[in-house]
């Protein structure tokens, strides 16, 4: 039987063996997003450490939506550094890289878009002006 | 024409002559995993933002988590940003083990693999101490007044503070009259009842659930990570000529980082 787990005449190539001098390329990109996701991190904790969701009087901090947005936006970032730069998907085949990321990313984004609108619904009927809730 | 393709040059067709996709069989596949085991992750964690935006109020994620061992409560959202901090490094270790395999360096492999592994220990054991303190509950645990829930701590004056939720509390000589007459109390979590939102029991059930599902996975990852630094330090992959196998455990690892990065954000810090 033909074994397939065998690399050879850099047949992969990322599986493709380097020399010393490629690696100190490769090991400076690995620091560098490093000191990103380090960085990343720390700015959320100070954010979620100083602004707070609700103000003095209990009611909804103007900013909050944002804040929210901004969590957001630096997770996928976070996300991205790690799946194109760690996991190599970045320097994987472009097709390969659209199998994995494509049905994902659309399956995903109907999923958050049908549970959002179903539990809109929801806290409407509980907490709205026609609330169940007496 | 069936039967006639003796007669297409081979160098038209593919010729089943590696893969289409120029990456290994279990590369590939590893990927295909992740991506369900993905699916998973964004089924569970869509379903707490279900949970969360239908529900009446939510508790705010650094009065939950403002402890930090050996030092008491009072360190919002410090501990955890630790932890991840830890996966974020044991991850970078794991690409360094895995750059130093495509040099065929196996000192270099032991090393960084041996690191990631430790790294993955402290996590689970941090992991193991957030879900003992949550389940053994602030110091005071919460209250029911006469103005509703209301979690107990004292502040740096040593008042008595009543968390009422939304951000407001109540201090002083007020609360303790409140904390005087309250109906019940509660302390701790289990999946019936907890006292970081005693009106929403789901979300005791969604941190067991998806935390503890997350940690299943870093503890699997580990368990990985010692097999193939065993293999490594056998010689196994020295006579097969490639360290691929410690390529596909580092995408492992990496995916197990991956989530986290998305519990982080939506237990502790939304």
């Amino acid at each position: 039987m033909e074994r397939d787990d065998l690399v050879q005449d850099h047949k992969y190539s990322i599986s493709a063996n380097h020399d010393e001098a490629h690696g100190v390329e490769i090991r400076k990109k690995i620091w560098k997003v490093t000191g990103i996701l380090t960085l990343i991190t720390v700015v959320e904790v100070l954010i979620g450490a100083f602004i707070k969701q609700y103000d003095e009087t209990g009611g909804d901090n103007a900013l909050w939506p944002y804040v929210k947005i901004g969590f957001l936006v630096l997770t996928v970032v976070k996300a991205a550094y790690i799946v194109l730069v760690f996991m190599h998907l970045g320097d994987e085949r472009k097709s390969f890289k659209w199998v994995i990321l494509a049905p994902y990313i659309l399956f995903i984004l109907y999923l958050i878009f049908i549970c959002l609108t179903e539990s809109s619904y929801w806290h409407e009927v509980f907490q709205g002006a026609d609330s169940i809730n007496p | 024409m069936a039967g006639h393709s003796e007669n297409i040059s081979r160098s038209e067709l593919w010729g089943g002559d590696g893969s289409p996709f120029r990456i290994s069989y279990g590369k590939q596949w590893m990927w295909m995993f992740l991506v369900s085991d993905a699916l998973t992750f964004g089924g569970l964690l869509t379903a707490y933002g279900f949970a969360r935006h239908s529900a009446p109020s939510w508790p705010i994620g650094e009065e939950t988590f403002n402890a930090m061992p050996f030092l008491g409560s009072g360190y919002p959202l410090l501990y955890v940003a630790l932890m991840t901090f830890i996966l974020i490094v044991s991850s970078v270790t794991m690409v360094l083990a895995v750059e130093a395999a495509h040099r065929l360096d196996k000192k270099g492999v032991i090393k960084w693999l041996f690191l990631t592994v430790i790294g993955g220990f402290f996590f689970v054991g941090s992991q193991a101490w957030e879900w003992y303190h949550f389940i053994h509950g602030s110091h005071f645990g919460s209250i029911l007044t006469s103005q509703g829930w209301a979690v107990v701590d004292i502040n740096e004056a040593n008042e008595m503070i009543l968390r009422m939720g939304r951000g407001l509390t109540i201090v002083g000589a007020e609360a303790t009259t409140l904390y005087e007459n309250a109906t019940a109390s509660m302390q701790g979590a289990n999946l019936i009842e907890n006292e970081y939102a005693p009106l929403v029991p789901q979300y005791a059930n969604f941190f067991f659930f998806i935390t503890g599902f997350h940690g299943f996975h870093v503890f699997s990852g580990v368990v990985f990570n010692l097999i193939i630094l065993i293999n490594v330090v056998k010689g196994v992959y020295d006579k097969r000529g490639h360290y691929e196998m410690v390529e596909k455990v580092g995408l492992y690892w990496h995916f197990v980082d991956l989530v986290w990065v998305f519990v982080f954000t939506f237990f502790y810090l939304l």
